[in-house]
């Protein structure tokens, strides 16, 4: 695009010179972190989580090691979602603490826990349904921007240049998720599935350390759940960390690199998925869990 | 990317089709001027400039035009029916910022228009005993002294669930007269006289600007809502709009995408108020009289039907609804006493059966978004073509 | 800081503030010889508050809707209250009725205020709440809708009765029952209080006991969960309402008998506003809080009234106390739960 004003998003040009250029470089060109790859990059350590009499989640603890797909999976109502929101700042954990890159999260606004560097998905979808997918890529981006008011109300050259890194940066990511020539619609008018993956752009949009789906193949069939384990396998393989709630057994053995299983609000286990696979713990837990899910 | 070739998320482009259509169709039922917008955001920038220019000029010759049927002579004198109108304007403009973009209902913007016209009024008037200042200086101190109050009520009540806003402002609407009763300084019903205006004299050595005469008011005020337009328009298109129609929409998802809500509600509303405060000061320049009779929850109700009947979240369609809800009363005089009713009735109409209002659009938020979606419609996708010229119009409405 | 940076400009500078000092006192002596009387009236006032509060905070309970139309049913019922009467040959003077006659007709008067007052909050919900809620209109259009019918009512009124006060309706002559602390309790005050106090203890038995209690509780806690379990929710939202108006027709007639000459087509807006103070002070959704906030903010604007010294600050200090109730605890004293869902 001729506006570009950053050498390393013009992508057009870097792709008809036949340059593989992944989609973290083009919209997170300044991504480092203290953590090496393999390292602990999350820290859930004794995370309690409790509503009045109910436990819903009793001193949970595990790692998301930087690089990899870490799967958190256990039946309805095992406190996955419970889990995920107590980290991402939803909800006040009552004891534990959460840490990203070593520092602790607990107490932090929502928002600067998503400027730190962990972005979320919705379970039911939460898209801002009066803004085209483009604009719902650009508030996500928007985290990373520096303009506020004054830059605006002016057009200072910061917010001038923010403004056209942060379209090509959007229309980046949507084709990264393959919905680029739907950018200019409502986002409440597209397809189920583009608005999944819409989300998924949003939250990758806010530059993330660690990435947290929750439930993505909600209401997917198999074809689509094929593509969406390509996609997130892609996405790690662009230098994220992904942290995928999932009770579809099958999506998370297949993409996941390590497993993290909840029953009743407790960790019953953590190991690799094929391990998982032969728990007896998780296979009990499972039992009598329906099996439409495996289709 | 690999992603893109699955067999099943894209849908084909029938269906891609019957999402275009279904677009179309549910923008077109929206407004009283169907494919309006459509046909102003197909045509080039330029053309849109001269189109804006023309009516600009226009505007700007209206009281001079005062043109038959549309005037609101003999029963009020156009000119200054002319600057009530601009007034009224540019409040909707103002409360177009906090309900239209960020969704937030203040229900007391009539106590900013207060604060702005006593601002103006104790530091100009004669009647004041205070410290006096050229007339002009108070329009941007009424700006600041306003954006102070609505920081002030922001702050404790924008943390919490928007509606306690509501009722907030709604308090302090009433308030804000209270006070201008019982305080002395404030001189409740004897109010102020002679307050300050514009300096200038004409050929005769008369001033430019009297009460008398609403062309000069007009104007000047005139010229206020368009760099306030213009200003609307850079935020509106910016990090700070999006953050405001993103609260709009789902708040929390917002939170979590990284906005900081509170902070940006904040300014929504400090800016709301800002803008009240400075209706409120020109107000009280054109009017020269400011007591504690004017400004009734009442007023801040019809500011609000302004706002919505023009469209919520539309700054065109705030002018068209604040000038209305001001033209009406002025021009049917029979009706005008029961403007309040027609109002009310009005506000509820509209929301049951057009939330939209009568110029309903949708904000532009990225500032070079057209670029972008227009690029969209270059290389004719494969099979999708139909989506894409389709688009375009879409890219349009951007 | 002008006159600083451009002293040439300023045409006079006498900084002289004309201090009436009587606007504005802080007379505690004042406040301490009449405590005890301000405290009857205020708890007076506060049952009037206490029961139209119960209306914002059934409503808000079940539908997190602020009713701003709720302060016009309440003003309708004072008309119902004033035609009954004025029918009833009531006038500025007590009238000179035996005592069983004085209560039959002010029963009747209460009759025909809960009624009007009822009929008005279920039209409102039907005209205007209802066809929203059909089409899932975001929380803005209610709220926007709420004080669009609120205005409409009482500028329909305004239309029809014109803008000053109804004449003055005397009831009775108050009596002195008994007096405490040296402070005569006079035969109005007790009427009010204990009135109320048996209406809001019976709607509170009522929302805890009775079937449709229940299916209020249940409505307000998971709509949609209540749904499927059978409750049928438009019809306990309009039960919702016509209670919230039942409550602000009885208030109603409590109010013209303290106040004979309220009766105006915007008399029941500030009242309004306090009575969702008094609602969201003492929790809004529960209604023991509705009951504990408006005798507090009763309370609190006598004393206010009375240090500061002028009855305009009532309506101030009703404000700023519930500014200051958002800022520091925002659930309310009682918390809010009519549900009893956020356990």
């Amino acid at each position: 695009m001729s506006e570009a004003v950053e050498p390393e998003i013009d992508v057009d040009a870097l792709k008809e010179q036949g340059v593989d250029l992944k989609v973290a470089e083009k919209v997170a060109p300044e991504r480092d972190s203290p953590v090496k790859v393999g390292e602990p990059l999350v820290q859930v350590e004794n995370l309690t989580m409790k509503f009045g009499g109910l436990t819903a989640l009793d001193k949970v603890t595990f790692d998301i090691n930087r690089g990899e797909i870490l799967g958190l999976i256990g039946p309805n109502g095992a406190g996955k979602t419970t889990c995920f929101n107590a980290m991402t700042g939803v909800y006040k954990p009552t004891s534990g603490t959460v840490k990203l890159e070593g520092k602790a999260l607990n107490g932090l606004p929502q928002h600067k826990i998503t400027r730190r560097g962990l972005a979320r998905t919705f379970q039911n979808i939460r898209l801002f349904g009066e803004m085209t997918a483009l604009e719902n890529v650009v508030v996500g981006l928007d985290a990373r921007h520096r303009t506020s008011v004054g830059g605006a109300l002016l057009r200072l050259p910061t917010h001038v240049r923010e403004e056209k890194s942060a379209i090509e940066r959007g229309m980046a990511l949507l084709e990264f998720v393959g919905i680029a020539d739907h950018a200019q619609f409502l986002s409440r008018h597209l397809p189920y599935g583009y608005q999944r993956r819409l989300e998924i752009a949003r939250a990758l949009a806010t530059d993330p350390k660690v990435l947290c789906l929750d439930e993505p193949a909600a209401g997917f069939n198999p074809a689509e759940k094929e593509e969406l384990m390509a996609l997130i396998r892609t996405i790690r393989d662009d230098g994220y960390t992904v942290l995928l709630i999932e009770h579809d057994m099958r999506l998370v053995m297949g993409v996941t690199d390590r497993i993290v299983v909840l029953e009743f609000g407790k960790k019953i286990a953590d190991a690799v998925p094929k391990e998982i696979r032969e728990n007896p713990k998780v296979i009990s837990a499972y039992l009598g869990e329906p099996e439409d899910e495996l289709a | 990317m690999s992603t893109t070739e699955g067999p099943t998320l894209i849908p084909d482009s029938a269906a891609a089709q019957a999402m275009a259509d279904r677009e179309a169709k549910g923008r077109r039922r929206r407004g009283w001027f169907p494919g309006l917008g459509d046909k102003w955001n197909a045509l080039p920038r330029h053309i849109q400039w001269l189109w804006l220019m023309v009516v600009v000029v226009i505007a700007y010759l209206l009281p001079i035009l005062n043109p038959p049927f549309i005037t609101t002579e003999p029963g009020n004198n156009w000119q200054i029916a002319l600057a009530q109108m601009s007034v009224y304007a540019l409040v909707a403009v103002g409360l177009n910022v906090v309900v239209g973009y960020a969704g937030l209902l203040d229900l007391g913007y009539v106590a900013f228009f207060a604060v702005g016209s006593y601002t103006a009024a104790m530091f100009t008037s004669p009647d004041s005993p205070y410290l006096h200042i050229p007339y002009l200086w108070t329009l941007p101190l009424a700006m600041a002294i306003t954006m102070f109050f609505g920081v002030l009520l922001g702050v404790p009540t924008l943390r919490l669930r928007g509606d306690y806003l509501a009722i907030v402002t709604l308090g302090f609407g009433e308030i804000v007269r209270i006070l201008a009763t019982i305080i002395p300084a404030m001189k409740g019903q004897v109010g102020f006289q002679n307050v300050g205006h514009p300096p200038g004299t004409d050929a005769n050595g008369d001033p430019i600007f009297l009460n008398s005469n609403g062309t000069p008011w007009y104007w000047l005020t005139l010229t206020v809502i368009i760099i306030v337009l213009l200003l609307a328009g850079n935020l509106e298109r910016s990090r700070v709009g999006r953050a405001w129609i993103a609260i709009r929409e789902d708040e929390d998802a917002a939170e979590i995408m990284g906005v900081p809500t509170f902070k940006y509600k904040v300014w929504a509303f400090a800016i709301g108020a800002s803008v009240g405060g400075l209706s409120g000061a020109l107000f009280a320049g054109q009017v020269g009289f400011v007591n504690n009779q004017k400004f009734d929850i009442a007023t801040s109700i019809l500011f609000l039907a302004a706002v919505v009947l023009g469209g919520t979240g539309n700054k065109v369609g705030a002018i068209l609804g604040g000038s209305l809800v001001a033209y009406i009363p002025l021009r049917f005089t029979s009706i005008a006493e029961f403007k309040y009713l027609i109002f009310g009735v009005a506000l509820v109409l509209i929301m049951i059966f057009r939330s939209a209002g009568l110029l309903p659009a949708r904000q532009r938020l990225l500032a070079y978004g057209r670029l972008a979606y227009n690029k969209l419609k270059e290389p004719p996708m494969s099979r999708r073509v139909q989506v894409t010229t389709d688009g375009g119009k879409e890219a349009g409405d951007e | 800081m002008i006159s600083e940076a451009i002293p040439s400009l300023i045409h006079a500078v006498p900084m002289a503030v004309p201090m009436d000092d009587t606007w504005i006192t802080f007379d505690v002596n004042s406040l301490a010889e009449n405590f005890w009387s301000s405290t009857f009236d205020g708890l007076t006032f506060g049952a009037i508050y206490a029961l139209v509060a119960l209306g914002y905070t059934l409503v808000y309970g079940v539908l997190n809707l602020i009713n701003f139309a709720h302060s016009e049913v309440f003003i309708v019922g004072c008309y119902g209250v004033f035609f009954t009467l004025s029918a009833l040959n009531f006038g500025p003077s007590a009238p000179h009725l035996p005592f069983w006659a004085i209560v039959g007709n002010l029963l009747l008067a209460l009759v025909v205020a809960v009624i009007a007052s009822a009929l008005t909050a279920v039209i409102v919900e039907r005209v205007a709440y209802k066809p929203l809620r059909r089409r899932k209109a975001p929380r803005l259009a209610f709220l926007i809708t709420a004080i669009g019918v609120s205005f409409a009512i009482q500028y329909l009124i305004y239309w029809w009765r014109g803008p000053s006060p109804e004449a003055a309706l005397t009831m009775f002559r108050p009596t002195p029952i008994f007096d405490v602390f040296g402070t005569i309790v006079d035969s109005q005050q007790l009427v009010i209080i204990i009135a109320a106090v048996i209406l809001m203890v019976a709607t509170d038995q009522f929302i805890r006991r009775s079937k449709t209690g229940r299916g209020i509780r249940a409505v307000a806690q998971d709509p949609d969960t209540a749904t499927l379990m059978g409750v049928n929710k438009e019809k306990i939202i309009l039960t919702t309402f016509a209670i919230g108006g039942l409550l602000a027709g009885a208030a109603a007639l409590f109010y013209v008998m303290k106040i004979p000459s309220g009766v105006q087509y915007n008399g029941g807006f500030i009242l309004g506003v306090k009575a969702f103070a008094a609602a969201v002070l003492g929790g809004i959704g529960n209604v023991r809080g509705a009951l504990l906030g408006g005798l507090l903010i009763g309370l609190i604007g006598n004393y206010g009234q009375v240090l500061l010294g002028s009855s305009q600050w009532t309506d101030v200090v009703a404000f700023v106390v519930l500014v200051l109730v958002l800022v520091v605890r925002p659930d309310g004293i009682l918390g809010t739960s009519l549900g009893k869902s956020k356990a």
